[in-house]
């Protein structure tokens, strides 16, 4: 009964995993939950790699990768707006063709998003429709985080991108494409930020149009 | 490595507007009839507004058929709670509670 097979690692029951949390310096006490649940569930399951400051997503994710010790990394967000239930849809569809990368849509099938006003869901539809048309990327959602990576393909993707944000996620599909790894989705439920705020301001949509732009000029 | 995407934009377009310009300039001997004349001297623009219109239908049927995802709220919501119990049983203290 009391095993470790309880929530949150039912989901993983069955598989070897470890779950490595970079935080950077977030004032939430995120560190501090981590703490206790390394506390509670022990040092090889619950892997913490802090940062003092912000430092980016890529080198965060080059961060976790140096700890990870499996074939395959799942990455997700912490704030619960990516729910742990869909891992194992992700590792089934992953062992259904041998995938590269397993990328989650909220724009497919059942998946979609939880907290999103008209003005979001235009902006989202509308950047989401004119990378489609500009860079026929092959997937419906470029800007989700949820994905599945064969460690080495995370390896090769992190370094052939330069960019930042959201303009990160979206040229990590879009070279994985270019490299010609299998790339398959999963339909998955986007709950935004039950904690903490939302960001999407003009700053953030200029970066994404430059973004696109550069992979159109580029890719 | 495959040709940017912007350059196969552009091979496209060029290709269409130098098949136009040289229809519209003359140089190409055509016994079309007036009305087909009179649609293709307007045929950019026409070309133009279909995709914009496409586009926005498209982009308009999409937010009118966003997933909102009421349940998954409502789910999560009630996962918080159960591991928050089973977290509490496990002994976990929250920030405010240590000393």
């Amino acid at each position: 009964m009391d095993s470790m097979c309880k929530f949150p690692f039912l989901v993983l029951c069955g598989h070897e995993f470890e779950i490595i949390i970079i935080d950077d310096g977030s004032p939430d006490g995120t560190l501090d939950v981590a703490k206790e649940l390394q506390r509670i569930y022990g040092e090889d399951k619950i892997v913490l790699r802090p940062r003092e400051k912000k430092l980016g997503l890529g080198t965060a994710y080059i961060h976790g990768i140096k700890h990870a010790t499996g074939n395959f990394v799942i990455i997700l967000d912490a704030d619960l707006s990516h729910h742990p239930k869909f891992l194992p849809e992700f590792i089934r569809k992953q062992a259904e063709k041998d995938y590269d990368v397993v990328t989650g849509t909220r724009y497919s099938g059942n998946g979609g998003v939880f907290g999103w006003d008209l003005k979001r869901k235009v902006i989202s539809r509308g950047a989401n429709y004119l990378t489609q048309v500009l860079l026929r990327p092959g997937v419906s959602d470029l800007t989700g985080s949820f994905r599945l990576y064969k460690k080495t393909v995370l390896e090769k993707l992190i370094n052939a991108c330069v960019s930042k944000g959201y303009v990160f996620q979206m040229e990590m599909i879009v070279r994985a494409r270019q490299f010609n790894f299998s790339v398959a989705e999963v339909p998955i439920t986007f709950v935004d930020r039950l904690y903490g705020e939302s960001k999407l301001g003009g700053n953030e949509i200029v970066a994404f149009f430059k973004g696109v732009l550069y992979l159109f000029a580029t890719t | 490595m495959a040709i940017p995407k912007m350059f196969q934009w552009l091979l496209a377009a060029s290709t269409f507007m130098v098949a136009w310009l040289s229809y519209v300039a003359g140089y190409l001997n055509t016994s079309l009839s007036q009305e087909y004349h009179e649609v293709i001297l307007v045929l950019p623009l026409y070309v133009l507004m279909a995709f914009a219109s496409y586009s926005l239908a498209v982009i308009g049927y999409r937010v009118a058929t966003f997933n909102d995802c009421i349940e998954a709220s409502k789910e999560l919501q009630e996962d918080v709670k159960e591991a928050r119990k089973d977290l509490e049983r496990r002994g976990y203290k929250y920030a405010s509670d240590w000393q």
